[in-house]
């Protein structure tokens, strides 16, 4: 990691450690530690990372915004930061200038479509799309007959049907009904939305490795406190074995994660090695968080289950952020049929050239 | 708070590509030339004295050692793209593995000089075998309640006892093996084991083969009787044995070869679903190949690290814990994806032998080398638990 990278990673970290301390949230009801913590953020700089100084970002590279993702997944931060980043990567691809405040995505699903009509209005529906209740601007990719382009949306003029996401955060429908954006321009050439949704999948894997690491350093603080039996139940080896398997899925979606940011920091296209990359880090991270999210579990016993406990935070959230912007089984599918098409031969070449 | 693990996301550096590139054409010609078949891992006999010797003229032994042993002084990374190449080849790399990657690390630390001077060039040339004689019919995992005596005489030891499951002692030259030369203590019991080198093919060592369920006779029983090892055989602290393991473990733990050992079945997995596949077996392939991927990227991240000089020892159990696991279940994955292959497919019958031999190999996976409990244990023990 590079200097400016820890400098960048550190701010991030300092910030959440002094304002998103997990227990001090877990029991504020009405959430008054939003507004101090973005507060904070913006006046840093870090939701506009990614955007560059022109645009009226803070031009931080790909990876130290990357970094920042990791700190915001290890404390399981409950708003649109990461959303926010992406949405000025987005808009900065078309040279488009970030607005203040909270922004968000759409489509946040391969599957979704937006259209852009003959008129400049935008149609269409994105499922799933984070905090987009929270956001007042949506950086959208639509195409039409020529192409893709990409768009500026004032969050208010779109219908949104609201929801939650597993780990209790907004996860909503956005509906554009000749909806006008505020800017529109044409993505650059060769963009696609499979990029959006790899840089989408990325900061997820990056947070749920995040968060993985901190559901390790709890489970085993945990484990060091509680006595069952007359010990500690860390001394019993059915334990010990079980939280050797949590740091394995830590470590993996560590691995994943940080490999498939370097790759995109490092790239200068999104060919078929970054592909594998990014969508690597997706699935394994999300492996990861259904097996070593439940082995925290099982170590923290009912206490775990509680509301009041901050574990949930954590694994609740890497399990819903597994949906986000593709899922695991999604993109299972997709790089095995890149895998068959490039033909077995071809498979260890692949894997080998990471 | 846990120490955090690192695996940073290292790259293999430019000169590593260049060397892939000979190393498959050097495998593609020795397949061409008949020495080895790409798709039958179940030979009944692995060991292949010839290839060894012109893998050791490429300069692909030794390759990190230093120049005055015959080393090529090359870094980790590079010996990297060596093993993981000569794996998935499915080339026999018996004859020198051991020597390699395990026995010439400790001779280069612990023998005298002389030793090293006679011994080392000649693994470099791929001309002599080692064994690890480390399990014994009563001590496996617990190495330290190894029994085998060494008792001192003159000019060396005597050697009574017996070493189990010690892989290619049946062809190997050298064997470094732990002995007891004296009891433990109350306060420490790993203490008086001291670690010796022993020339084989010698009287006094009889060597028995052990049947393996794959059909295989790679392991076998040795049985020492008054036999003499020199005192300049003893490798490092009388009765500190003990204290030498631990670093040289986090190479022989993380390398490809921990989730390698049955990735063939995978390849032919692919091969047999055609371009086209369907949805079932491209998601089972897709993961697959993410899982793969993620721990070749952690198994080369522990060996930059290695590198780098640092010792990432829970790291390295971690990668071996899960590769191992991994190619353990890879073939019953690859079997129950390969279900709904067409009856047509042209390499059934090759995917069906593999599969076959590759599930009978499976369970010694997580047994070798440390089992999936023991580094479960040292992980536990990184992570403060213990």
């Amino acid at each position: 990691m590079a200097e400016s990278e820890n400098i960048v990673a550190e701010t991030a970290e300092k910030i959440f450690a002094d304002l998103a301390d997990a227990q001090t949230i877990n029991r504020d009801k009405e959430g008054a530690w939003k507004a101090p913590l973005w507060q904070a953020l913006t006046e840093s700089g870090l939701p506009l990372s990614w955007v560059p100084e022109d645009c009226n970002g803070s031009g931080a590279s790909l990876a130290e915004g990357f970094s920042v993702l990791s700190a915001a997944g290890r404390h399981a931060v409950a708003v649109p930061l990461a959303e926010t980043m992406l949405a000025g990567w987005l808009l900065a691809q078309a040279k488009i200038s970030s607005p203040d405040g909270e922004m968000t995505v759409a489509p946040a699903s391969p599957k979704d479509r937006i259209t852009l009509n003959a008129d400049g209005s935008l149609s269409g529906k994105a499922r799933g799309v984070p905090f987009a209740k929270a956001a007042r601007h949506i950086a959208v990719l639509a195409g039409d007959a020529k192409g893709l382009s990409i768009a500026l949306v004032d969050a208010s003029k779109c219908r949104i049907e609201a929801g939650l996401g597993l780990g209790g955060d907004h996860s909503d429908t956005v509906i554009f009904d000749k909806v006008q954006p505020v800017t529109t321009r044409p993505a650059p050439k060769g963009f696609e939305q499979t990029h959006l949704m790899l840089m989408g999948g990325v900061a997820r894997s990056l947070q749920i490795a995040g968060a993985l690491e901190s559901m390790l350093e709890i489970s085993v603080g945990y484990s060091n406190e509680r006595v069952a039996f007359e010990k500690k139940i860390s001394k019993f080896q059915a334990v010990q074995h079980n939280l050797a398997r949590l740091a394995g899925e830590s470590a993996a979606a560590l691995a994943a994660a940080t490999s498939a940011a370097d790759a995109i920091a490092n790239a200068k296209s999104f060919n078929d090695e970054v592909f594998l990359e990014a969508v690597a880090a997706k699935i394994r991270c999300s492996e990861a968080a259904e097996k070593g999210g439940g082995i925290a579990h099982q170590v923290h016993g009912a206490i775990g289950f509680t509301i009041e406990h901050i574990l949930h935070r954590y694994s609740l959230r890497a399990l819903g952020w597994r949906d986000d912007f593709g899922s695991e089984s999604y993109w299972a599918v997709e790089l095995g049929k890149l895998v068959a098409n490039r033909g077995a031969d071809e498979l260890w070449p692949l894997v080998a050239s990471r | 708070m846990t120490a955090a693990l690192r695996f940073d996301p290292i790259r293999l550096p430019p000169e590593c590509e260049q060397l892939r590139k000979e190393v498959r054409a050097f495998l593609a010609e020795e397949i061409a030339a008949g020495t080895f078949d790409p798709h039958k891992p179940n030979r009944e006999d692995t060991d292949a004295p010839e290839f060894s010797r012109r893998v050791g003229a490429k300069g692909w032994l030794g390759m990190t050692w230093p120049k005055k042993y015959g080393g090529h002084e090359r870094s980790f990374l590079e010996r990297y793209v060596v093993t993981e190449e000569m794996r998935v080849a499915n080339a026999p790399t018996r004859r020198f593995f051991v020597a390699d990657r395990q026995s010439g690390p400790v001779l280069l630390k612990y023998a005298p000089e002389n030793i090293k001077m006679d011994i080392l060039p000649r693994i470099c040339r791929g001309e002599v075998c080692f064994a690890i004689g480390m399990s014994e019919p009563n001590s496996g995992s617990d190495l330290f309640a190894a029994k085998t005596r060494a008792t001192k005489t003159d000019g060396g030891y005597l050697i009574n006892g017996t070493k189990i499951w010690t892989s290619s002692a049946h062809i190997a030259d050298y064997m470094i093996a732990i002995f007891r030369t004296s009891p433990p203590t109350k306060e420490n019991r790993r203490h008086g084991l001291t670690q010796f080198l022993v020339k084989m093919k010698q009287p006094g060592i009889q060597v028995n083969p052990i049947g393996q369920i794959t059909g295989q006779y790679e392991f076998n029983e040795v049985v020492f009787t008054d036999f003499f090892v020199p005192d300049d055989h003893v490798l490092g602290e009388v009765d500190g044995a003990w204290k030498q393991a631990t670093s040289e473990l986090a190479y022989e733990r993380s390398g490809p070869e921990r989730f390698l050992e049955t990735y063939y079945v995978l390849t032919e997995l692919v091969r047999a679903v055609g371009k086209n596949p369907d949805t079932r077996s491209a998601e089972g392939i897709g993961r697959l190949v993410a899982q793969l991927h993620t721990m070749r990227r952690m198994s080369v991240s522990v060996a930059g690290m290695l590198q780098a000089g640092k010792e990432p020892v829970v790291e390295a159990s971690i990668v071996k814990d899960i590769g191992t696991v991994w190619e353990q279940a890879l073939p019953h994955r690859v079997r129950d994806l390969a279900a709904f292959v067409e009856e047509t497919a042209t390499n059934r019958e090759t995917l069906e032998n593999q599969l076959s031999f590759a599930i009978k190999t499976a369970p010694k996976l997580t047994i070798q080398g440390g089992t999936t409990e023991v580094l479960r244990g040292i992980i536990a023990r990184g992570l403060g638990l213990r």
